[in-house]
């Protein structure tokens, strides 16, 4: 964003989070809608994550847990296929690995530097004690 | 839909019913509260008012003021007019949301029944919780008494609300000497005070869900700075003359004018004393006394106390030789605030005339016809002294030996 002078602002430090008015949002996809340059939708913010979560679609029943319970909508679905994860906006919390259902899991947490291709090649196998 | 309340012409209200009367004709959306004495009544009226049938809005009971405030600030962030009332430690406690509310730029009405702020611990009337809230970047209206706080609160959500002005307004009256004094209160009916005060008109409603916005935003070393001065800016420049429109507008609809400052008999005065709240009246009747008695006196009554009203003080104050500064709160350290915005108002105006500061009053002490004419005397020796004849900050009515500094 340019840097504005104090009288190029909305009174409030209000940001809008759309450049235009909108309708039908709930229908409307992340990429189709328009984002204003003030929105966190258009900026990196996962910058401060030091684990990631994983995604292995052999093992996803594509339940949505984890797109239901991810605190700030970076799992990524489409027509209720999970499909990844969104790495500029996933803060590594964790919660979508600890309510994926499967078994083995289909999403685990791996330290950030770690290759994705590594990460997937040492995925855990089925726990044969667990029912 | 709520029923309309017959009223008098004139009705024996006291300060707080006559809060609570303006605030139920104003219609409002929100009022979240969490009773303190002596502002309870407010609260207490407008809950009454609401389980009678005479409110539409909602009453939401809430675990502090705190909450109070941040539920008021949410309610305005959605899009509605919002109020509520409080006085000493929960105005303190209040404090931090307030500036949430001004920056945030939501016209929230506060309704603060002024009163003593702890340790020791007193119920009673005095500035300290006024003085507080002063560099929160509210507006800030006195009333003088119960008719002053039924207008002020009209008044105040005219200007709050005006699309130009967007800040949050504080209307102070004093603590039991108004809020608990029962006086014949000159009422509009609910059909003309709410037209005079007009529909709410939301301006970039958090729920509006075509163009959402996002209030409380974080910004840091680069943002910041421009957020404040535009705050500053707009309450500097654009404040004031929607206040004017505003008080010729209710000057128009009833007859009774209101001005930033009240100038009581100081065109040709030698003398002024500069007050807030009841002392105002008390000081008024006390100059008529002395004038009778030839004396050149006169009195400046703070009616807006931010944006503090410098030219217009300046210029009613611009032919007097000495100005005695009541102040009714603990200066904490310093002189008081009157003292120093009156001398910071006065020293490049052209007029230098003896400025001094009286502490009084506090924790609801008696400010007496006696001090206030012993005041008078103080400023008649000074105008005639040319300099000061006592300290520049003197306690009044205080017991032990005489307390003055500087």
């Amino acid at each position: 964003m340019a840097n504005k002078g104090w009288d190029e602002f909305d009174a409030g430090a209000i940001l809008f989070t759309f450049n235009e008015k909108v309708d039908n949002i709930a229908t409307t996809l992340a990429e189709d809608r328009p984002y204003s340059p003030s929105s966190s939708f258009t900026a990196s913010v996962g910058d401060w994550r030091i684990e990631k979560p994983i995604f292995n679609k052999d093992y996803c029943i594509d339940c949505q847990f984890c797109w239901i319970y991810c605190p700030d909508v970076s799992i990524i679905a489409r027509d209720k296929k999970m499909i990844g994860i969104d790495f500029d906006h996933c803060k590594g919390c964790g919660i979508c690995v600890e309510v994926c259902p499967t078994n083995p899991k289909s999403l685990l947490m791996f330290t950030e530097h770690l290759d994705d291709d590594a990460c997937l090649a040492g995925w855990p196998e089925k726990d044969e004690k667990e029912k | 839909m709520a029923d309309k309340m017959d009223l008098l012409d004139v009705e024996v209200w006291d300060g707080n019913m006559a809060a609570s009367q303006a605030m139920r004709q104003a219609q409002i959306d929100v009022v979240a509260a969490y009773p303190i004495t002596p502002s309870t009544p407010v609260v207490e009226n407008y809950g009454m008012f609401e389980a009678n049938g005479y409110i539409d809005g909602v009453f939401v009971m809430v675990e502090s003021e705190h909450a109070a405030m941040s539920a008021c600030i949410g309610a305005a962030a959605a899009g509605g007019r919002v109020a509520t009332a409080t006085s000493s430690q929960g105005f303190a406690l209040m404090v931090e949301t307030l500036y949430q509310a001004s920056g945030m730029r939501l016209p929230i009405i506060l309704n603060v029944v002024n009163r003593a702020l702890a340790a020791p611990l007193n119920v009673n009337g005095d500035h300290s919780d006024m003085y507080l809230g002063r560099d929160s970047g509210w507006i800030q209206f006195n009333a003088y008494n119960a008719q002053d706080a039924y207008d002020l609160n009209l008044i105040a959500f005219k200007v709050a609300e005006d699309h130009k002005v967007r800040l949050p307004a504080m209307i102070h009256q004093d603590g039991f000497m108004t809020s608990h004094t029962a006086e014949g209160v000159h009422t509009l009916s609910d059909e003309t005070a709410y037209k005079f005060i007009g529909d709410y008109k939301p301006m970039n409603a958090m729920l509006d869900f075509e163009k959402p916005a996002t209030y409380g935003v974080q910004t840091e070393e680069d943002w910041h700075f421009e957020h404040k001065s535009r705050q500053h800016n707009d309450l500097m420049t654009k404040v004031n003359p929607v206040i004017q429109e505003v008080f010729d507008a209710f000057e128009k609809e009833t007859g009774r004018k209101f001005d930033f400052v009240t100038n009581h008999k100081l065109d040709d005065a030698d003398v002024a004393i500069v007050a807030m709240g009841t002392t105002v009246d008390t000081a008024m009747m006390v100059a008529d006394q002395l004038r009778a008695e030839g004396k050149k006196v006169g009195v400046l009554g703070l009616r807006v106390i931010r944006p503090f009203p410098f030219e217009k003080l300046a210029a009613a104050l611009s032919n007097v030789k000495a100005v005695c500064c009541m102040d009714r709160s603990a200066p904490g350290g310093t002189v008081g605030m009157l003292y120093n915005e009156i001398c910071g108002a006065m020293y490049n105006s052209g007029n230098h005339p003896v400025i001094t500061g009286y502490v009084y009053g506090l924790g609801g002490r008696d400010m007496t016809v006696e001090y206030l004419k012993g005041i008078f005397a103080d400023g008649q020796a000074n105008a005639d002294a040319g300099k000061a004849t006592t300290s520049l900050q003197q306690f009044i009515g205080v017991r032990g030996p005489k307390l003055s500094f500087l």
